[in-house]
């Protein structure tokens, strides 16, 4: 047998090599030897930053929520009561919540539905050239200011606006009154009703929604659809009991984003739909012109809790299963 | 002796009480194995009539004519790319014919979706529903099919213990080894009675040991059932071992068909010589200084002796070690060929010149075909 013949022929007297020169070579020797000393050393910073600046200012803010506001003075009282969460519950907060919730709900269905079939699109057939058109479109929308999107949409969602100017020409002008005629969804026109919010909600978070979605259906292989059709599946069949459970992940996974973006919203709701007040909306105008620091922490808190109970159920319903 | 023990597993792999969802398998078939197809009925199960199927300018399958009878173990051998794995695909419905007609059982399967075709798959991955625990993975096809929960559950069980994983029903596939995913597989294709099993080198994941033992029970699988197996493989000695008929595949034309020991004695091109059981290949010169006859021919490597009295001259250029049996190289002439030798024999030093002879009935002439 031949010995491949050494690149470098000092080296060949000695089974250890020399250490590569410098303080970098004995470092890089000191962490191989200790590879626990860099994983600490690479997880302190974050660590700090996510326990104290983050984590630690969420809890001071959430502390807030136990705090209680003096009607008459306006000051805050530092005792522990429960007294501002009682306040949640009356009926104009209740309100809020309830509106904000259920739009959040739609918002997440209606970004799953539309998602699907592009996430579907991307992950099965989409290759090569193709496929990095689909990451631009996705990705497109999020380069370009939030605020200058939604002011885009109020222009689309007017009345005098392309939406409007489209449906005249196709003369369908009667279809949109109808819609806008229908009680709370309806408006004066779809930039002041809470249509326009849901179109303008699901149209910012999609690509939180499509990007989990594909990530979750790319790694179903092919072999697996072939396998349900081969035992008897028709393709509806296949979708239900095999592509579905497997993109359930991702679907999750995005409805966490869609989902906890729509509940902590304050200026899409404000720029577009009805005057009435979202949870985000409610915390601006508390912590702001209220200056009622309490009520405006126990509603934050609302979302976390309402993530918390979406997340406990996901995962007893098996969305995490194939993870 | 744990050696033993290990063989003796082996040879009853599928001794077992399911009975109720596979009556058939009390009933066992007369062993036809390695006999020629009038061993089976005269049924067809598969046929192709001159079907293509293309890819853009690549022809995967070209011009194919096939026929497989009910009941048969048929293998496809080939080469990677050779084209077996389309045909298997075809028969499936996976991949739809670019020319040429397809029938299974008589019926024409043109544009009869996969999901439709009594057929089912053991595929290459074993592509087993990983959301899914083993008795759910095996009785998909029954729920597919609308079978109430309890009744499919115990068809599901019954079929694990004809794959010999009674008892698994409960873990995930990840949970299993390569050899047990094989398995279950298996029971899930087959617990829909097929009326043709398809196998998609469902043992190429495995290691050697494990191979040898599934190809034993797969074999024993298939004369119980009586279910037709095609069978997709690039390993000539699976092909030979269990299948009675081989179709040899090379750029996705059919080479040869025929028993294991046609192919395997009687090669008729010189692809087949080579590419099973690596017979030697002699030149039409020197075949005919032997035989009068211009022509390619076969010689298997076990044929030849070396060390005889008399014979022809070669030169020894190398030997192998292979275990049971020795390989050693030899220049005949401008010809390279290879002996296999029992290891017990004195193995000649390199560079030694042998006498080496054959009998006369092991030289196959392969007629034109080079």
């Amino acid at each position: 047998m031949t010995v491949p013949s050494p690149v470098n022929a000092t080296n060949q007297s000695s089974a250890v090599l020399p250490g590569q020169g410098g303080w970098t070579g004995s470092l890089s020797d000191k962490f191989w030897r200790n590879p626990k000393l860099l994983l600490i050393l690479m997880l302190t910073p974050p660590a700090l930053w996510l326990g104290i600046i983050y984590l630690g200012s969420l809890f001071a803010l959430l502390a807030q929520s136990f705090f209680s506001i003096d009607e008459f003075s306006g000051m805050v009282q530092y005792e522990l009561t429960l007294k501002t969460y009682g306040e949640l519950f009356r009926p104009a907060n209740l309100d809020i919540i309830i509106r904000t919730v259920s739009m959040a709900a739609i918002v997440t269905v209606g970004a799953a539905c539309v998602a699907f079939p592009i996430a579907y699109f991307a992950a099965r057939y989409a290759r090569g050239k193709w496929k990095a058109l689909f990451y631009i479109g996705v990705m497109l929308p999020l380069w370009s200011s939030y605020l200058v999107k939604i002011y885009a949409w109020k222009l689309i969602l007017a009345k005098e606006g392309i939406l409007n100017w489209i449906f005249a020409k196709l003369h369908l002008t009667w279809l949109l009154e109808a819609w806008l005629a229908i009680p709370i969804i309806g408006g004066y026109s779809l930039s002041v009703s809470y249509t326009g919010t849901f179109l303008v909600f699901l149209y910012v978070w999609l690509p939180f929604m499509v990007l989990p979605v594909q990530a979750a259906l790319e790694r179903v292989p092919g072999s697996y659809l072939e396998a349900s059709g081969d035992l008897g599946a028709t393709p509806s069949q296949t979708f239900r009991h095999v592509i579905f459970p497997l993109a359930l992940p991702g679907i999750v996974a995005g409805s966490i984003f869609t989902f906890s973006l729509t509940l902590g919203d304050y200026i899409i709701p404000q720029i577009i739909g009805s005057s009435r007040l979202f949870i985000g909306q409610a915390v601006y105008a508390q912590q702001g012109t209220a200056g009622n620091i309490p009520l405006a922490a126990a509603f934050t808190v609302v979302p976390i809790v309402i993530m918390g109970f979406y997340l406990w159920g996901a995962k007893r319903m098996g969305a995490f299963d194939a993870i | 002796m744990k050696q033993a023990i290990l063989i003796t597993s082996h040879h009853h792999p599928f001794k077992t009480s399911a009975t109720r969802h596979f009556p058939c398998i009390s009933e066992v078939r007369p062993y036809a194995g390695g006999l020629q197809t009038t061993g089976f009925s005269m049924t067809t199960a598969v046929s192709f009539s001159k079907v293509s199927r293309h890819f853009g300018t690549v022809r995967a399958v070209d011009d194919v004519d096939l026929s497989i009878a009910e009941g048969e173990f048929f293998a496809m051998l080939g080469p990677s790319g050779s084209g077996k794995t389309t045909c298997l695909r075809l028969i499936a419905g996976f991949e739809q014919p670019t020319a040429g007609h397809i029938e299974i059982f008589g019926t024409k399967v043109e544009n009869v979706p996969p999901y439709r075709r009594n057929v089912n798959t053991v595929f290459q991955d074993y592509a087993l529903f990983p959301h899914m625990n083993i008795i759910d993975n095996v009785a998909y096809g029954l729920m597919i099919q609308g079978m109430g929960k309890t009744e499919r559950h115990a068809a599901a069980n019954e079929a694990l213990e004809l794959v010999a994983l009674p008892g698994y029903g409960d873990r995930r596939p990840g949970q299993l080894s390569g050899g047990q995913r094989q398995r279950v597989a298996l029971a899930r294709a087959l617990v829909n009675k097929p009326k043709v099993l398809l196998l998609d080198e469902p043992l190429g994941a495995l290691d050697l040991k494990l191979r040898e033992q599934m190809q034993e029970e797969l074999k024993t699988l298939q004369r119980k059932l009586g279910i037709t197996f095609v069978f997709v493989t690039h390993d000539q000695g699976e092909a030979l071992s269990m299948a009675d008929r081989v179709a040899v595949f090379n750029d996705g034309k059919i080479q040869q068909i025929g028993s294991p020991q046609d192919i395997y004695q009687r090669p008729q091109s010189r692809f087949v010589a080579d590419f099973v059981g690596s017979s030697n290949v002699l030149e039409p010169a020197f075949v005919k200084q032997l035989t009068g006859t211009e022509s390619y021919a076969s010689l298997r490597p076990e044929a030849i002796r070396i060390g005889q009295p008399d014979g022809h001259s070669a030169t020894v250029i190398g030997s192998s070690y292979l275990g049971g049996t020795t390989r050693v190289g030899l220049a005949l002439g401008d010809m390279r060929i290879n002996a296999l030798i029992p290891a017990d024999q004195a193995v000649p030093e390199n560079g030694t010149t042998v006498q080496i002879n054959w009998q006369a009935d092991e030289l196959h002439l392969m007629g034109g075909k080079p």
